[in-house]
C-alpha cells in the first residue's frame, strides 16, 4: 500500500515504515506455525534458493576474475601480488559476496516473490484462503519470508566460494602467483570475524529483501499494473536498502 | 431516470406480490430458520456508497438468489456476508452471530460452516486439481491419507472431474476450473454454500451442468445455497427466493414468478433486460451533444 497521492512525503514515507512495521509483527507472529510445516518451507529455500544457483555461480566466478585482475594490478605496484588470495577473500566475505548475491536475489528471487504473492491477490487465490478459514499470512507469507532469510547466507557462501575459486583461475593459473602463497596467506590472514560480518550482513540482507518482496506482493494492487509496480519497487527498494544497510554493519563491524 | 433514492424497496415488490411490506421473501419459513441476516446495511468506498440499507434473510435449506445489475454490489454483499469486510451501519448476523462482535478466529470458526465459488475458481495454481479439493481438509483436519483420498475422489466423482484429478489448474477449461473450486467447496460438507456469479462465461453444456449441480446440493446434501448472479433466466429455473438489489439497497424481492410479475419498472427493467428504463445504460457524462461539439471552445 503506498502512501495516498498529494501526501506530505515525510508523512507518507512514515506511513509506510508503519505499515511495513505492522506487517512484519504479524509475519513473525505466524513464522513459529509456518515452521511447525517445514515442508512449506524448505519448497520456498528451493524456489529462492536453489532456483537463484545458475545466476549466483555465475555471477560470483566473474565478480572473483575481475577482483583478481583488478587486485593484482593493484598489488603489483607495490610488489606485494603475494597478498592477492587475502584481498580477494576479505573482499568478497566482507563485502562482495553479501553485497552482489542480496542483488541479485533481489533481482530473481524477489521479484519471483512478489509477482507471485500479486498474481494469487489479483486472481482471489489469497481470499479463497481467507474465506476457507486458511491465513495466507500462515500458509503463504510466512514460508516465503524464511524460505528467503535461509536461502540468502547459504547463496552469499557458494557465491564467496566460486568467486575464491575465479580469484584462483586468473591470479594463479592466468597471472603466474604463487598457488602455495595465495591459500597459505589467505588462511593466516582471514579470520573468523571476518567471516562473522559476512553472515551477518547476509541474514541481514536476506531478512530485508525477502520482508520487501512478501509485503510488496502481499499488499500489491490485484491488477496487472499493481503487481509490475509492485515488482519494480520491490527491486529498487532492496537494493537501496541493501546499499543502506551494507554501510552501517561495516560501520558498525570497523 | 429514476435516482436510487426514489427507488422503492422490498416493500414496494411485496406489495406488488400481495405480501406485507416487512414479509421476508419466504412465508413459508420462520424467523428461526433464517442463516444470514443483513439488516439496514450501509457501506462504500472512498469513491461511492455502496449500500444504503440493505435488508436481506437468507433461509435454511434454499437456495436464495441475489440479483441485480452489474457493479451494484453483488459480490460485495458476499464479503459482508463473509466477513471480509464489515458493514458502516447496520449488521450482519450469520447463524445467531453478529460478525461485528466476532474476533478472526470467531469469523474463521463460522467460514469453516461455509463454502465458497468464486465467480473464476480462484484455484490454488501450484497445486493440481487433487490437492487443490484436498487443501481444505489438509489444513483443518487430521484425517488418514487414505480416507483424504477417498473424500477427494467422491468429491471430484459429484463434479464429473475424477479423471481431472492430476491435472494442473492451467490445464483446465473455465467450467471445469469451476467445478473443481465447487468441488473444493464442498469437501468439507459446509452448511451454507455460497456462488459468486457461477454462469458467467460459461457453454450451454457447462451452465447447464452447474446448474445441476446447484441444485444437486440443495436437495442432496440438505445444504442452504446463496447464488449471485445476473442471469435472470437460470436463477428462475432453480431459486426459491429472489432479492433484486439496485441503487444500494433491495428494491425487490419474492419467489422467481413474483418477481417476473412485477409492476415495477426497475424490475421490469431488469427481468426484460431492457437498455430503457431506471437502471441507466450511460455512466453519468455530460451532454453527449456538447462535450463533442464544445470541447475546441474551451
Amino acid at each position: 500500500m503506498s502512501a495516498t497521492t498529494g501526501d506530505n512525503p515525510v508523512i507518507g514515507g512514515l506511513r509506510k515504515v508503519g505499515q511495513v512495521t505492522l506487517f512484519l509483527v504479524s509475519l513473525l507472529a505466524q513464522c513459529g506455525p509456518a515452521l511447525a510445516r517445514p515442508r512449506l518451507v524448505v519448497h520456498q529455500i528451493y524456489n529462492a534458493g536453489a532456483r537463484s544457483l545458475v545466476i549466483i555461480m555465475l555471477s560470483g566466478l566473474f565478480v572473483g576474475m575481475v577482483l583478481a585482475l583488478t587486485g593484482i594490478d593493484l598489488l603489483q605496484r607495490f610488489g606485494s601480488e603475494d597478498v592477492l588470495g587475502v584481498a580477494a577473500a576479505l573482499g568478497l566475505l566482507k563485502e562482495l559476496g553479501p553485497v552482489v548475491t542480496a542483488l541479485l536475489f533481489a533481482g530473481r528471487a524477489g521479484t519471483s516473490l512478489t509477482s507471485e504473492i500479486g498474481l494469487m491477490r489479483a486472481t482471489d487465490q489469497l481470499t479463497a484462503m481467507e474465506i476457507m478459514a486458511v491465513d495466507p499470512m500462515r500458509y503463504v507469507a510466512a514460508p516465503r519470508f524464511l524460505g528467503g532469510i535461509i536461502a540468502m547466507p547459504l547463496l552469499v557462501a557458494i557465491f564467496d566460494i566460486v568467486g575464491l575459486f575465479g580469484a584462483h583461475l586468473v591470479g594463479v593459473k592466468q597471472m603466474g602467483v604463487n598457488a602455495g602463497t595465495f591459500w597459505s596467506q589467505m588462511q593466516g590472514a582471514v579470520h573468523f570475524d571476518d567471516v562473522f560480518e559476512g553472515i551477518i550482513k547476509s541474514l541481514s540482507f536476506g531478512f530485508a529483501c525477502t520482508l520487501i518482496a512478501v509485503y510488496e506482493g502481499y499488499n500489491a494492487a490485484p491488477t496487472a499494473e499493481g503487481v509490475g509496480l509492485a515488482t519494480t519497487r520491490t527491486v529498487v527498494a532492496s537494493a537501496v536498502l541493501t546499499l543502506v544497510l551494507d554501510y552501517l554493519l561495516t560501520a558498525a563491524f570497523l | 431516470m429514476t435516482t436510487p433514492q426514489a427507488l422503492p424497496n422490498a416493500s414496494g415488490a411485496a406489495a406488488t406480490s400481495g405480501r406485507r411490506p416487512d414479509a421476508p421473501a419466504s412465508d413459508s419459513a420462520s424467523d428461526g430458520d433464517v442463516i444470514v441476516d443483513v439488516r439496514d446495511a450501509h457501506y462504500g468506498i472512498p469513491t461511492r456508497t455502496i449500500f444504503k440499507g440493505l435488508d436481506i434473510k437468507v433461509r435454511k435449506g434454499r437456495i436464495t438468489a441475489i440479483m441485480g445489475p452489474s457493479g451494484t454490489g453483488k459480490t460485495t454483499l458476499l464479503r459482508l456476508i463473509t466477513g471480509q469486510i464489515a458493514p458502516t451501519q447496520g449488521s450482519v448476523v450469520v447463524w445467531g452471530h453478529d460478525l461485528s462482535t466476532l474476533d478472526r478466529s470467531g469469523i474463521y470458526a463460522l467460514r469453516k460452516r461455509m463454502g465458497m465459488l468464486f465467480q473464476n475458481g480462484a484455484l490454488l495454481t501450484d497445486l493440481d486439481v487433487y490437492e487443490n479439493v484436498a487443501f481444505p481438509l489438509r489444513e483443518h483436519t487430521d484425517l488418514p491419507e487414505p480416507l483424504i483420498r477417498t473424500l477427494v475422489l467422491t468429491k471430484l466423482h459429484a463434479v464429473g472431474l475424477r479423471g481431472a484429478a492430476h491435472l494442473m489448474p492451467g490445464e483446465l477449461s473455465g467450467g471445469m476450473a469451476r467445478r473443481v473450486a465447487l468441488a473444493r467447496a464442498i469437501v468439507m460438507d459446509p452448511e451454507v454454500l455460497i456462488y459468486d456469479e457461477p454462469f458467467v462465461g460459461l457453454d450451454p453444456i457447462s451452465l447447464g451442468v452447474i446448474l445441476r449441480l446447484i441444485r444437486q446440493m440443495n436437495e442432496g446434501l440438505g445444504l442452504t445455497s446463496i447464488v449471485v448472479s445476473h442471469d435472470v433466466k437460470e436463477l428462475a429455473t432453480i431459486a426459491h427466493d429472489s432479492y433484486l438489489m439496485s441503487g444500494g439497497k433491495v428494491v425487490a424481492s419474492g419467489t422467481p414468478k413474483e418477481l417476473a410479475a412485477s409492476g415495477l419498472e426497475v424490475v421490469k427493467q431488469f427481468m426484460t433486460g431492457s437498455d430503457d428504463g431506471p437502471v441507466p445504460f450511460h455512466y453519468p457524462a455530460p451532454d453527449y451533444r456538447q462535450e463533442l461539439l464544445g470541447g475546441d471552445d474551451e
